[in-house]
């Protein structure tokens, strides 16, 4: 080697060596960018504020409120007064040294949250005394404000994330909270914003130095949205204060806009209970009231035989099927022989002839047979009557999930040939077999929403739109979009049954739902119903079931009214629906000697019976 | 002879030398950046760093007009005075950071071992100048070694062994003066040896050491050169023993803290927190800054102060953040054209004093660069020595500048010497 050329060539191989190296490092190699940033930026997440949810008239019901959780950083604690803060904090010292133990294994340098969600009242206290206490401190959070005890189960509620919501969705992050059910979880995204993210230059020993990039990289938060509900909250208060003491559910609609004004389940909660400490405690008392089922909605998970309320739709069908004359009258003998040795009862007199009109208003069950009869029979085979007869009542949106804006639900029953095909065999069954359909006992099963729609439906004369809760978006108003959907019934056969639906109230068996001056239509039910008790099917008390509409000309609400166990439907259902009409359309009451009667009135010696272990009567 | 000087100075490296200081100023000032602090003010190092800047600057002006010949005959003065200061350490130095390397003057700091390293240049140029030096005598060998040596146990007595390790750069001069070149063979023969021994287990080195040199031989032997196998065989004996020799001192003799640093820079052990804390942060600087940078005060990592010693020793992390590879590249090629500038230059010197000087200056240069650089980058074990003219330093920009100042006199009196 030339002695003239080792330093040079040194120096060039090095160059070059330094060269490779810085390529690899800042251009092929993309981790040291996140080290960096893991390094020197503290990312701080920014949240908006929960969005608020009005009524229809505007009233605030779900706002938010400042909710404290107390910090420690271990490291900076020093002797403090034990007995004072536990008194103060109402926990035992046992507790709180056992938790400041498991805080001290995560981290003695970062704080931890010790107690969350203090309420105002023990913040109050604990503000004063704060300073006591090196090492500890107050961080304000937001929950949940309600200015109402009613509507629990439509709001939902929020909590925070667990791990499955963490898999389902990579927005968000551990301690964050999530809409956990009702219109908190349907309307999630709405309500929660987006949230934002604030970058910061930070030094070795992690004190925060100042933005980082000048705040160039931020993200600014996206505010949540607050919704208006369709809600009536007075009608919705009023229809649980009816409702107290028995079990049961109310869903009143708006026939032609679809929504719902008040969705009422009995028993219920007040929302105040999900919110703050104690609220994995209340929500474990909740879930495990497995009598009263008091998280189950049963406006909208209950499903039910509907009762007679069904006999308008099998008159509707039969009339768009023209196979009745609404005139032509059918003899009632206390009921008839639908089969050879069956025999359906009724409550009408020996000799009685009813026609459409009469047989609505006096439930007849002997004419709704002869009607559900010549559907099935109206086809050579029952099985295509039938097919025809499940078309016309999936039109009224029964046997399926309606699609309202809620996450749970359930979708109702209604037979089809199949279904009978399988249980009885392909030539096995006609029309008297099936014949409790007629007067929907049977295996037909709604929920109270399906039946309040389908009065709803009737109520239009020919359509329904899907109910919901939401009415609008602040900042999204296309969001909410609803269609009319057409049933099969053509609006001129509507008339003859919405004028029986007239006479149920004003001489039928629900004349005590009368209220004057508003035109009621309205059809009770009474259904029959069964438990499993030590193992034998155990007939109970009939369930109380009313549907109604007001005014008759230009309806403003439908309604279903359910009330378990509560004998027939004029009893209960009838009066309850009645009051809410008469509460929503007026916004009095006049008839108190009723209002009293439904506020105070009790069923729960009805519902301990099965309960006592010992022989019960019904319909007592 | 004004005008002449203008005239026949080397602008080239004027300019380069420029170019690196004003890089220093901007990368300090960044490095060191707080934004309450005033910009007048001692206590603010970058306002310090200007100031031996001007300083040095002006020093260096004056050397401009020193007579070439000065240098020379005053070699042996220069290094005995040198020598003087580094002794006086024992006695009158300041402690920083567990070193006595300092001279305490007012408020100012000098480093006595920055200007050695001018006195060791002059002296060894003077000697090899001189009529009867010959590098294929043992005793003058001898006799470099301990003039080497002399300054480089001071040093290393105070401690400042990565300062000291600084002088071995002078070995540069003694190959381009005429040292064997088989004596480079050997040793970097002896370096290879030495970090396979700490990189692979003793048997599998000896191993790798019988195959290479049997292949070698076989080679040989096939192309018909007929090597001698007493002389493989010799080979191969010393190489084993020095094999597990290296083993030993790295083992037994080396400090805990010197085998944390080699085997971190060979990938043997990974320790991001503890001794490898410092390369990983700059790696991340550098890594960080892509290929455009993150930009001037912009760097986290430097906002942050992670990268420890960041405005001496790893500097070039804050080019690598906040200038990118465009920087850092730039850096590169100012330094290679600096070095390879005064070295074309000194060729053309029929002067030997003059050349080896010029030689000397690069050599040095050339070390400091690859030594904190390689630190930086991570891949030259952890020797805490400055980078020319960009560390944060005032004995070193000083020490650098007189040097640049000194060599820049001796090229444009190329034509004057005699």
């Amino acid at each position: 080697m030339n002695k003239k050329l080792i330093l040079p060539g040194f120096t060039v191989a090095v160059i070059l060596l330094f060269t490779v190296r810085l390529l690899q490092l800042q251009i092929v190699s993309t981790v040291y960018d996140k080290l960096s940033m893991g390094n020197a930026v503290v990312t701080r997440t920014l949240y908006p504020e929960r969005g608020f949810m009005y009524d229809r008239n505007g009233h605030l019901l779900v706002a938010n409120q400042p909710a404290y959780d107390l910090m420690v950083i271990p490291e900076q604690i020093e002797a403090f007064d034990t007995l004072e803060l536990t008194s103060l904090l109402e926990i035992s010292k046992g507790q709180l040294m056992t938790k400041l133990r498991e805080i001290k294994k995560y981290s003695t340098k970062l704080p931890s949250v010790i107690i969350g969600q203090i309420n105002k009242q023990q913040h109050a206290y604990l503000q004063e005394k704060i300073w006591k206490y090196p090492g500890f401190f107050l961080q304000p959070k937001s929950q949940r404000a309600y200015f109402t005890e009613a509507a629990a189960n439509l709001f939902g509620y929020v909590s925070e994330v667990n791990q499955n919501d963490l898999k389902k969705d990579n927005y968000y992050a551990m301690g964050e909270l999530i809409g956990r059910q009702g219109i908190e979880k349907y309307y999630e995204k709405y309500l929660r914003g987006e949230k934002g993210k604030a970058f910061f230059q930070k030094d070795k020993f992690n004190r925060i130095i100042g933005d980082f990039e000048a705040g160039s990289q931020n993200i600014s938060v996206k505010q949540a949205q607050d919704l208006q509900l369709t809600i009536d909250i007075e009608l919705q208060e009023y229809g649980e204060a009816l409702l107290k003491n028995k079990r049961g559910g109310i869903v009143a609609i708006e026939p032609h806009s679809g929504e719902l004004l008040a969705l009422v389940t009995a028993p219920s909660f007040t929302p105040e209970l999900l919110v703050g400490r104690e609220r994995s405690k209340n929500f474990k008392t909740l879930v495990q009231d497995t009598i009263a089922k008091p998280l189950f909605d049963r406006g909208l998970q209950a499903q039910y035989a509907p009762g007679s309320p069904f006999k308008t739709l099998n008159a509707l069908i039969a009339l768009q099927e023209k196979v009745i004359d609404p005139n032509a009258k059918v003899t009632c003998n206390k009921g008839h022989f639908y089969a050879r040795g069956a025999f359906m009862e009724c409550k009408c007199t020996i000799g009685t002839k009813n026609n459409l009109l009469r047989g609505i208003y006096k439930s007849c069950n002997t004419y709704f047979s002869n009607t559900y009869r010549q559907i099935i029979e109206a086809y050579p085979t029952p099985q295509e009557g039938i097919t025809r007869w499940n078309k016309h009542l999936k039109s009224f949106g029964l046997g399926n999930y309606l699609g309202y804006d809620l996450p749970i639900g359930q979708p109702g029953y209604i037979p089809d040939a199949d279904f009978y095909n399988r249980v009885y065999g392909q030539k096995g069954w006609k029309a008297p077999t099936i014949i409790s359909n007629a007067i929907g006992q049977g295996e037909i099963l709604t929920t109270p929403i399906q039946m309040a729609n389908f009065t709803a439906a009737i109520a239009n004369r020919g359509f329904f739109i899907t109910p919901h809760l939401v009415r609008s978006i602040s900042n999204t108003p296309d969001a909410i979009e609803y269609q009319k959907k057409w049933t099969t019934i053509d609006r001129e056969n509507f008339e003859p049954v919405i004028e029986g639906m007239f006479n149920v109230v004003e001489r039928g068996t629900a004349r005590i739902a009368r209220i004057k001056g508003i035109d009621v239509c309205g059809k009770t039910g009474t259904v029959e119903n069964f438990i499993q008790l030590n193992g034998e099917k155990t007939q109970l008390t009939d369930h109380s079931i009313f549907i109604a509409f007001a005014p008759k000309e230009d309806p403003k609400i439908a309604l279903a009214v359910f009330v378990e166990n509560g004998r027939w439907g004029a009893r209960w259902a009838a009066p309850i629906a009645s009051l809410m009409i008469e509460k929503y359309l007026t916004r009095t009451v006049q008839r108190s000697w009723l209002e009293n009667r439904m506020l105070n009135g009790s069923l729960a010696s009805e519902y301990e019976k099965p309960l006592l272990g010992v022989p019960f009567e019904i319909n007592e | 002879m004004n005008n002449t000087l203008f005239l026949r100075i080397d602008w080239i490296t004027l300019g380069l030398y420029a170019a690196l200081v004003y890089i220093g100023f901007i990368n300090i000032y960044s490095a060191t950046y707080d934004e309450n602090a005033a910009f007048w003010n001692l206590t603010n190092p970058i306002t310090k760093q200007l100031l031996f800047g001007i300083t040095g600057l002006l020093g260096g002006i004056l050397l401009l007009y020193v007579n070439g010949k000065f240098f020379e005959q005053f070699a042996w003065y220069f290094y005995g005075l040198g020598i003087l200061l580094l002794c006086g350490l024992f006695l009158l130095g300041k402690i920083v950071s567990g070193a006595r390397s300092w001279y305490g003057i007012g408020g100012v700091s000098l480093q006595p071992s920055e200007f050695m390293k001018i006195a060791m240049a002059l002296l060894i140029a003077r000697i090899l100048s001189e009529f009867q030096t010959n590098l294929k005598s043992w005793r003058q060998l001898i006799k470099f070694g301990v003039l080497i040596a002399i300054p480089m146990l001071l040093i290393v007595l105070q401690p400042d062994p990565g300062s000291a390790l600084v002088f071995t750069a002078f070995t540069f001069v003694l190959f381009r003066e005429g040292l064997n070149i088989r004596i480079l063979y050997f040793i970097l023969s002896l370096l290879g040896l030495f970090l396979g021994a700490i990189l692979w287990d003793t048997p599998v080195m000896t191993s790798i050491v019988v195959l290479f040199l049997s292949g070698f031989y076989f080679l040989l032997k096939r192309l018909k050169f007929q090597p001698s196998l007493v002389i493989f065989l010799l080979i191969g004996l010393i190489a084993t023993g020095f094999v597990f020799t290296s083993n030993y001192i790295f083992n037994n003799l080396f400090e805990q803290r010197h085998r944390d640093r080699f085997n971190l820079v060979l990938g043997k052990t990974v320790d991001n927190q503890g001794i490898g804390y410092n390369t990983n942060q700059s790696i991340i600087a550098i890594g960080s800054g892509g290929f455009t940078g993150k930009g001037f005060l912009q760097g986290s990592q430097t906002k942050g102060n992670f990268v420890p010693e960041q405005h001496t020793d790893y500097i070039f992390s804050t080019i690598g953040e906040e200038w990118g590879f465009l920087g850092s590249f730039v850096t590169l090629l100012l330094f290679g054209g600096l070095i390879i500038r005064i070295i074309v230059q000194s060729e053309k010197q029929s002067n030997t004093f003059h050349r080896s000087f010029g030689y000397g200056v690069a050599s040095l240069l050339f070390f400091h660069f690859f030594i904190n650089v390689g630190m930086a980058l991570g891949i030259v074990p952890t020797i805490g020595i400055p980078l020319p003219f960009i560390s944060y330093g005032g004995s070193s920009l000083m020490a650098f500048t007189f040097l640049i100042f000194i060599y820049l006199n001796l090229d444009a009196n190329r034509l004057n010497s005699y």
